[in-house]
């Protein structure tokens, strides 16, 4: 009795209504993938190869160790971290993957930061566009990251270009978060200040708002990148090229070796961007 | 034209508005409206007007609604109803161009916590309000400058607010809101934050500021020394609504209701109240004109021992004693001059009771208040203690 009540209504096709919606997004606006896919595809192959590989592996644990230094206030500590680890990452063989990780996540991040930023600061001017977008928000962060690659591969195919997708919806939301959360933070006295000296809205955001907000800001891109970073693997389940791949593809022959060694890769990298971005923000708070 | 005019502004914070403004008008008090519409009504039905030049003082307890009136004055809030004129024209009608345009000339903001931004330096915070107008950087900062001088701020000009005390951040507030060169400062506790000895020399560099630069100034305050020290008129407010608005010493003597009676209960009146304000008519005679025998009977009539001699013009020569009087009238001198006695104790219309004290001790005379060697009045011993305990007849058409 109880279960037919239950049953009354029939399966309802939400998967069949996401298919459907997917084909149609990708039909109706395969003239918007396309291009993405063909340009920023290529953009991404030659940074990848054409800059990042071309730099010699010395000049490029150089630079590293060097900005490290300085971010971190001149302390020895993390530029012989960066030097030590990417030199082990050069030393297993895998500087290249590693080039193709580096360019994921920092074009994911970056795009993130394009994105989330001017979407957090909506959400702190707007009360509709709060109460619109945080749902969305934690929908887009509770969803298992790996759905994102479906619809990821049906718009852009595989490669680059959909792990870049995929990390972009995965790990934006820190950004939005906490560029909303930072300007709301800002004390009344300030804001009142800044209007009542006759600011203009762009004035307000520019000079007091944003600079206030800076190291909550630098805080949510922190997390994004990492979050980008967590990407990389799953992406390389989608073709996407660099240190995922090689874990992922270890994990399919069961070679513990080589998926450790590449694992140890993706934490060496994700301790020292964590670390610059971090001090970044103390440096400049 | 008064340079700040309010008329009959409200304002209504929560939801119903229009039926808490409707209770509003028909003088329902702020605490059944409340209950009534779940409304709280921030200001209600202030009016009143500010002259140039003038320090006007918003005084009252916590929550009576200061800060929301003085943000109403500059739009931080926007009115319910009700009209705010600033040099005549309307800012409740203006649109945002022309308000802001208001702001960045006319009206600048102190603010009770500063309000300085912590990742400016002092000459950038200081040049704020140009920076946004976009006077050029040379122009702005020396701007900046002449006003950090002009609070006596001209050494710290690039460290940041953080850096420095409470009392010269406020100097900060004080030198962002004078660059602008406004014709109104906004004040809301701005010296509220600091401690007694800074904040009276606030006090002080403010009256000399206003005296040079002749700036009018909206201070609030929930300090009655404070406001008696700065005010020239004093508004008192409570509940939304402004319950008198006097000088310092008509709201000190003639307290409006049993709310300001309260609030001006505890003042040290020694330190407020002057001369002028308890000197009594003086009983004299003529010096050129009179003799011996018309000083006795003034005394005799007024029922007192000792008369205050003048001359044409009401300077102030000395006084006569009865008993000498009455000496002269047997020895049959005539002049007035041969027994005046010229040791009395004066004092000036301005000067505090606190300081009449001492001389009224030890005199046997009454105290004679001078103005320019004219005799304004006189002052006994009897109602220094009445204006102290309060209940004393104080004269205003003097103040
Ligand atoms: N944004 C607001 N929303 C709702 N009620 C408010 C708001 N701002 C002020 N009020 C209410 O308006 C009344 C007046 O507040 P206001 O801050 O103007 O008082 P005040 O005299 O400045 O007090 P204080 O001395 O504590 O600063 C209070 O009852 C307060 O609760
Ligand atoms: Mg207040």
């Amino acid at each position: 009795m109880l279960n037919n009540l239950l049953d009354f209504v029939p399966e309802i096709p939400v998967a069949d209504g996401i298919d459907w919606l997917t084909d149609e997004i990708t039909d109706m606006l395969s003239f918007v993938f396309d291009p993405i896919k063909e340009h920023f595809g290529n953009f991404m192959e030659f940074v990848a190869e054409d800059v990042l590989m071309v730099i010699p592996p010395v000049i490029f644990i150089l630079i590293v160790a060097l900005i490290a230094f300085f971010v971190s206030g001149k302390k020895f500590g993390l530029a012989a971290f960066s030097i030590v680890g990417l030199w082990f990452i050069y030393n297993q063989g895998h500087w290249d993957n590693l080039m193709n990780t580096v360019t994921l996540v920092i074009l994911a991040s970056l795009l993130s930061v394009i994105i989330g930023v001017p979407l957090g600061i909506l959400m702190s001017k707007s009360k509709t566009a709060n109460a619109i977008i945080t749902p969305i928000l934690d929908f887009m962060q509770t969803m298992p990251a790996f759905v994102y690659l479906i619809p990821a591969v049906a718009f852009f195919g595989i490669g680059m270009v959909p792990g870049v997708f995929a990390s972009l919806i995965f790990a934006t939301p820190p950004t939005v978060r906490f560029t909303n959360l930072g300007i709301r933070q800002v004390s009344n006295e300030l804001v009142e200040a800044a209007d009542a000296f006759g600011t203009t809205g762009a004035q307000k955001l520019f000079k007091v708002e944003l600079p206030m907000a800076k190291s909550t800001i630098m805080a949510g891109i922190n997390q994004t990148v990492m979050l980008a970073l967590s990407m990389v693997v799953i992406a390389s389940m989608i073709g996407a090229k660099g240190l995922g791949r090689e874990v992922l593809s270890s994990l399919q022959r069961a070679e513990a070796g080589t998926g450790f060694v590449a694992g140890f890769g993706i934490v060496i990298l994700a301790i020292i961007i964590d670390r610059i971005t971090q001090n970044m923000n103390k440096s400049k708070a | 034209m008064p340079i700040i005019e309010v008329k009959d502004l409200s304002k209504v914070f929560g939801k119903n508005k229009k039926q808490a403004l409707k209770l509003v008008e028909q003088g329902k008090s702020k605490e059944d409206i409340l209950k009534e519409t779940g409304s709280t009504v921030g200001v209600n039905r202030a009016t009143f007007s500010v002259e140039q030049g003038e320090i006007f003082v918003i005084m009252g307890l916590s929550g009576s609604g200061k800060s929301t009136l003085v943000r109403l004055i500059n739009r931080l809030i926007e009115p319910t109803t009700g009209n705010i004129y600033i040099d005549g024209e309307d800012l409740s009608k203006m649109d945002k161009n022309a308000l802001r345009s208001v702001r960045r000339e006319k009206l600048s903001m102190v603010f009770q916590k500063f309000g300085l931004f912590p990742h400016r330096t002092i000459l950038e915070n200081a040049a704020f309000g140009l920076e946004i107008q976009k006077v050029s950087k040379e122009e702005r900062e020396k701007k900046a400058k002449e006003a950090l001088e002009m609070v006596g701020l001209g050494g710290y000009i690039h460290q940041k607010p953080g850096q420095l005390s409470g009392g010269m951040q406020q100097r900060v507030g004080l030198a962002r809101a004078l660059t602008n060169d406004p014709k109104v400062l906004l004040m809301d506790e701005a010296f509220s934050a600091l401690d007694p000895l800074i904040r009276k020399e606030m006090q002080d560099e403010l009256i000399d500021l206003q005296s040079s630069m002749q700036k009018t100034i909206l201070f609030i305050t929930h300090d009655l020394d404070e406001a008696l020290r700065l005010g020239d008129r004093i508004a008192l407010m409570k509940d939304g609504s402004i319950v008198q608005i006097g000088t310092p010493e008509e709201i000190l003597v003639n307290p409006a209701n049993d709310y300001v009676e309260k609030f001006v209960e505890d003042i040290d009146r020694s330190k407020v109240l002057t001369a002028q304000h308890i000197m009594k008519r003086p009983e004299t005679i003529n010096i050129d004109k009179h003799g011996p025998r018309v000083a006795l009977e003034r005394m005799k009539e007024a029922g007192i021992s000792s008369i205050f001699v003048v001359d044409n013009s009401r300077n102030l020569k000395g006084y006569i004693t009865a008993d000498d009087a009455s000496d002269a009238r047997k020895k049959e001198v005539k002049d007035l001059k041969e027994i005046i006695k010229t040791d009395i104790p004066t004092v000036e219309k301005e000067t505090a009771l606190h300081d009449i004290f001492s001389i009224i001790h030890d005199t046997p005379i009454p105290v004679a208040v001078v103005d320019d060697g004219k005799l304004k009045g006189i002052i006994v011993r009897g109602s220094v203690i009445a204006a102290l305990a309060g209940d004393g007849e104080v004269n205003l058409e003097h103040a």
